[in-house]
Parts: structure tokens; sequence; C-alpha cells
């Protein structure tokens, strides 16, 4: 499904990933493990656009999506939690959410969309006209995971979800994630320095 | 409050009063005075230790209140009961704000000057809410915003002197040249963010205003555009004399001639066109595009791996914001029917930036009530002359000490509860 070859990215003149080869198939769980400053955050910029690679090839369903621009790759069905959250503070869990349907916002299923997630996610429920900044760091996780199905991705790209997350919360999310991945039938590429959860 | 910290305080405004003297001292202090066969330096240690003990008193007070113990929060609690008024009732305020301004130029005490001011303080408040989705909403810090305000004001003199077409036939053409040049302007700007895209707008506005100046065959340089045409009232001009076969304002309506007819229309277009820019923002900000420009000035990777397009994102941020500006600019060019490139000048940017800034960012009634402070507080200090300008910097001081993120500083979620009336 997802097949990268060889990929080479730079920042400037630094060099942050050397010939990385990745397959990920459909329905799996796929986990990359690696110590700080590895590139693990990189080859997932890089596969949603954000970083340009400048070598190699990534081919998502029989398609190139190397030199594709970001909003294009979210469009065909990849899209990234990004490490450290990155949630809209000053806007509402809900108007967070929303913002994940950019990409298909005119789509008529965005009620249905909307009410998976918070199934998925009950306390996202409760705390809909809450500003997101005032969320606790699970459950801002919990959101950008959130967020991020409402693009209804066939990939969903995890930066590091348990970073700085109380340990309970963990387990929680990892539980979703897998019922995300076996209910929703969504592939799922994980990237993670707690080596245990991710196996 | 305990002995310690009255004598800290005390210690930290004497120092303050030591900077204000190093300050004013040769500032103020000396001051050379030509007497026939040259210059003298005359004393004012007078003015001088007056200012220092100002300073002293203000630094102690503020020291005072900020130790925030309920008897010296006099000032916190008025801003506070102030801000929770106008959010809590935010939408009757609105309303009677709103009331306010359509009763105003028929109030008793209401005279020519009031309407002049009013007009002006109207004019700042949509400049305010345009910048406001450049600035508040898009996060796109914007010091040039003057260059769409000169834009809109150039196009609709140029075409309305060319080829004479009407007021509301050259006021969307001019929002549409504003809005080009915004673009324009995004374009190049498009990858930087913060205090580099403040410096490139900044320099953005002044090439405007050295083009308006240079560009002598079109714009007429420095002499300016006169004879703008004045607006109509839906054909009917304000003419004590109207020319043969029309017929003007006053004899349509029988009405005795006045002068304040074309004031008081003048009042009310401004006071739409402003009311439109607010509409239209509290509208877009409901809107996948407004949301997505809130998005960007929280957090711009985020917003690229959720699949927004930032480029398209912040040239639609930038045209729409010029666009308000570009109507503003043909309404003060209709007005004053004279432009010159010295209406244009970087102070005006940075009176727009003050008044979306001190009003709290992304704030509507905030940009409201830091126009009507800042412009009010100019206007009323006039007399003083080149002295008006430090009334101006102290409301800004005082804004920024009782109210640091703005007058009204928080931003209304677009979505609520249901039942949650708001």
């Amino acid at each position: 499904m997802l097949k990268i070859s060889n990929v080479e990215t730079f920042y400037g003149k630094i060099q942050a990933l050397r010939g990385v080869d990745l397959d990920v198939n459909d329905g799996e769980i796929v986990s990359l493990i690696g110590s700080n400053g590895a590139g693990k955050s990189t080859l997932l910029m890089t596969i949603s656009g954000v970083n340009k690679a400048r070598r190699g090839k990534i081919v998502f369903n029989g398609e190139n999506i190397e030199n594709k621009q970001p909003h294009k790759i979210v469009d065909m069905g990849i899209c990234q939690v990004p490490e450290g959250r990155r949630i809209f503070s000053r806007l509402t869990v809900e108007e967070n959410l929303r913002l994940g349907a950019h990409a298909n916002e005119k789509g008529k299923h965005f009620e249905n969309d909307i009410k998976e997630v918070y199934d998925l996610f009950p306390v996202l429920r409760d705390r809909k006209t809450q500003r997101g900044g005032t969320l606790s760091g699970g459950e801002q996780q919990m959101l950008a995971i959130g967020r991020a199905l409402m693009s209804k991705p066939k990939v969903l790209l995890l930066d590091e979800p348990s970073l700085g997350i109380a340990p309970k919360l963990v387990n929680q999310i990892f539980v979703s994630i897998k019922n995300i991945n076996k209910e929703k039938n969504v592939t799922i590429f994980l990237v993670e320095q707690n080596a245990k959860k991710a196996c | 409050m305990e002995k310690k910290d009255i004598i800290q305080s005390f210690k930290d405004s004497l120092f303050t009063g030591l900077i204000a003297l190093a300050l004013f001292g040769p500032i103020v202090g000396l001051r050379t005075v030509s007497k026939g066969e040259g210059l003298f330096i005359t004393q004012q240690w007078g003015v001088v230790f007056l200012l220092v003990g100002l300073c002293i008193l203000g630094r102690f007070l503020i020291n005072i209140n900020s130790a925030r113990r309920t008897e010296f929060k006099i000032f916190s609690t008025i801003s506070s009961k102030f801000s929770s008024i106008t959010e809590d009732k935010a939408k009757h305020f609105a309303i009677t704000g709103i009331l306010f301004a359509v009763v105003f130029p028929f109030l008793p005490f209401t005279d020519r000057y009031f309407m002049d001011v009013a007009i002006m303080i109207l004019t700042y408040i949509m400049l305010g809410w345009g910048l406001n989705i450049v600035v508040g909403l898009a996060g796109l810090l914007d010091l040039g915003y003057v260059a769409f305000y000169a834009v809109g004001a150039y196009s609709y003199a140029l075409i309305a002197t060319t080829f004479g077409w009407s007021f509301w036939i050259c006021l969307p053409l001019a929002g549409v040249f504003a809005a080009f040049f915004g673009i324009l302007l995004g374009f190049p700007v498009l990858r930087l963010r913060g205090d580099y895209l403040a410096i490139v707008t900044l320099g953005f506005g002044e090439i405007i205003r050295i083009i308006l100046i240079n560009w002598y065959e079109v714009t007429n340089g420095p002499d300016g555009i006169t004879g703008i045409p004045r607006p109509s009232f839906f054909g009917l001009p304000f003419k004590r004399s109207p020319d043969e076969g029309e017929t003007s304002f006053h004899l349509f309506f029988n009405l005795e001639y006045s002068t304040m007819h074309r004031i008081i229309f003048l009042y009310y277009l401004i006071l739409v066109l402003a009311l439109i820019t607010n509409y239209f923002t509290l509208k877009i900000r409901k809107l996948p595009v407004g949301r997505a420009w809130e998005a960007l000035r929280e957090d711009e990777i985020a917003c690229k791996s959720l699949g927004v397009n930032p480029t398209n994102t912040k040239l639609t941020a930038f045209a729409i914001g010029a666009m308000f500006g570009g109507f503003a600019g043909s309404f003060f060019a209709t007005r004053q029917a004279f432009i010159s490139p010295e209406s244009f000048t970087f102070i005006e940017s940075a009176i727009i930036v003050a008044i979306v800034v001190l009003g709290g960012m992304g704030s509507q009634t905030g940009v409201v009530l830091a126009s009507i402070f800042l412009i009010g507080i100019t206007e009323m200090f006039r007399d003083l002359e080149q002295y008006r300008m430090i009334a101006f910097g102290g409301a800004m001081v005082l804004i920024m000490v009782f109210k640091p993120k703005g007058i009204l500083a928080n931003r209304k979620p677009t979505i609520l509860m249901h039942g949650d009336k708001k």
C-alpha cells in the first residue's frame, strides 16, 4: 500500500534520512522504533510531504507522491498526527475536529464522522466547546488522533502518541489505535520511542 | 500589604525616577533659545522635577496595584468588570452600539465637528475590522495595510476622474484592485511569518507610497488628485444649485439646502460599509476558510498535516483584508475629494495595527472600543496641536498596562453547545 524506497531527506546541508526502504501493507500496524534524532519524525514529515525527499520514491496505492503538496497527499488518504499533538489551542474541540475534515468538509458524512470520533473518544464529546489548550495531554492526543480521522484516511501516521502522557492514558490510547485499525480498517504506521508499547 | 513590599516598591519607584531624570534632564531641562546673536541654553528644572515626580508616583501606584491585594485591585476590578459586561452581553452591547450609531446624527448635541470625528472613527473601525482578518484571524502581522487603503483611494480617484463613473461602480472596482494588490503582496511573503513578514509588509507599504509620489504621469505625484466626484444619493447629487436637467437631494425631498445632508449621508455610508465588513468577518469565521485562517495562526505544520493548503489560505486572507482596505480607501477619497500620498504614510498603518492589537487580536468589539479610545482621545486633545501625539501614546501605554492582551482579549468560539444562548 505504502512503499518507500531509498528515500533521502535533507535539512539544508544536513542529511536526516539515508536510503530508507520500508513497506506498509494494507490493514497492518507497522511500528518504527528509534532513539532521539534517528529521523523517525523526518520520515513521517517526508511521507506527508511537509519536508520533501531529495532522492528516492514514495509510492502510495501505485501513485508516486514524493513530489506532491501536503494537502494533495491528505486528499489521497494519508493523514499524520504530528509529534507533540499540535492541536489548535485557542480553538474549541469541535472546531479542531472540523479542521480535520477540512479536506472533505463539504462531504455529507461530516455529522456521521464526528459522531464516530466522539464514540471512539467519549471524553471529547463532553469537552466539545472547551478550548483545545485546556485539555490534558492525553485528551489532546485523543483530539489529535480524532482530528486526523476526520479526513477519512486510509493510512494514519502517528508520531510518538505516548509522548508526555500519563501511563494510564497511554494504554487507553494504544487500545484505541488498535480499534481504529481493526474496526475502521485504517492502516497504521506508528513511530515510537516507547518500545514496549509499540510491540 | 506588608511593610517589606512597600519599601521594595518604593525603591523601585526611586530607580524609575532616576531613569526619568536621565531622560528628561537633557531633553526637557536644557533648552536652546535663539536670542539675537546666537543660541543660549535656558534651564527649566522645575518641569523636569515635575515629570520625574510623576514617573515615581506612577511607578509606585503600578507596583502597589500589581501586589494583587484586594484593597489595591481597583484598576483590575474595573477593567475586568468592564470586559465581563461586554462579553456576557456582547450581543446587547453590539445592538445598543449600532442603534446609537444610527441615531447619532440626529442627537441634539451633534454638530458638524462631532460628525466629522464620528466619520473618522468609523473609517478606522472599518480599517481595523479589515486588518483584523489578516492580523487577528490569520495571524499574519501586516504593517503595510495602508498600502491597500491607498490603492483603493487612488483606484477610485483615477477611475472616477477619468471615466466619470459613479461611486457605486467605482467602489467595487477599487475593492477588486486592492484585493489584487493583496495577492501581489501575498505571493512573495508566503514563506514568511512573524517578524520577517512584518518587515516585508512594512516595505510594501512604503513602495506603494513612493510609487504614488514618483509616478507623476498617472498619480500626479505629490500634488495629489483633486476634484474627485462626491457620492450622490442614488443619482441625486448634494448640490445647492444642480446642473440643468438634474434634481439635487434637497429639491427632491423638498428640504432646505444644508451642507449637513452630505455629511450625514457620508456618515451612513461608512457606517453601512463598516457593518458589512463586520458581518462578513463574523460569517466567514464559521466557514471552512475562516477556520483555516485561525488554524494557520495557531500552527502551520499541523495545518499542513491536516490537508489545509496554506498558500490559498494566506492569499485569501491577504486578498479579503486588502479588499476591505480598498473599500475604506475609496470612501476616504470621495469624502475628502482630494487625495495625496501624504495621507498614506506609515503612521496610518501603525495606528490601524495599534487599534487591532489594543482591541485584543481578533475581537470585533475590541476594535470599536480601541478606535473610539485612540482616535477620540487624539481628537479631544487637538487643541494641544503637536502634543496630542503624547495623548495617543499615553492611551496606548494605559491599555497595555491594565489590559496587556488588549481591551477584549477573549476569542469567542464559533460553535456552541445546543441550548447555550450567547
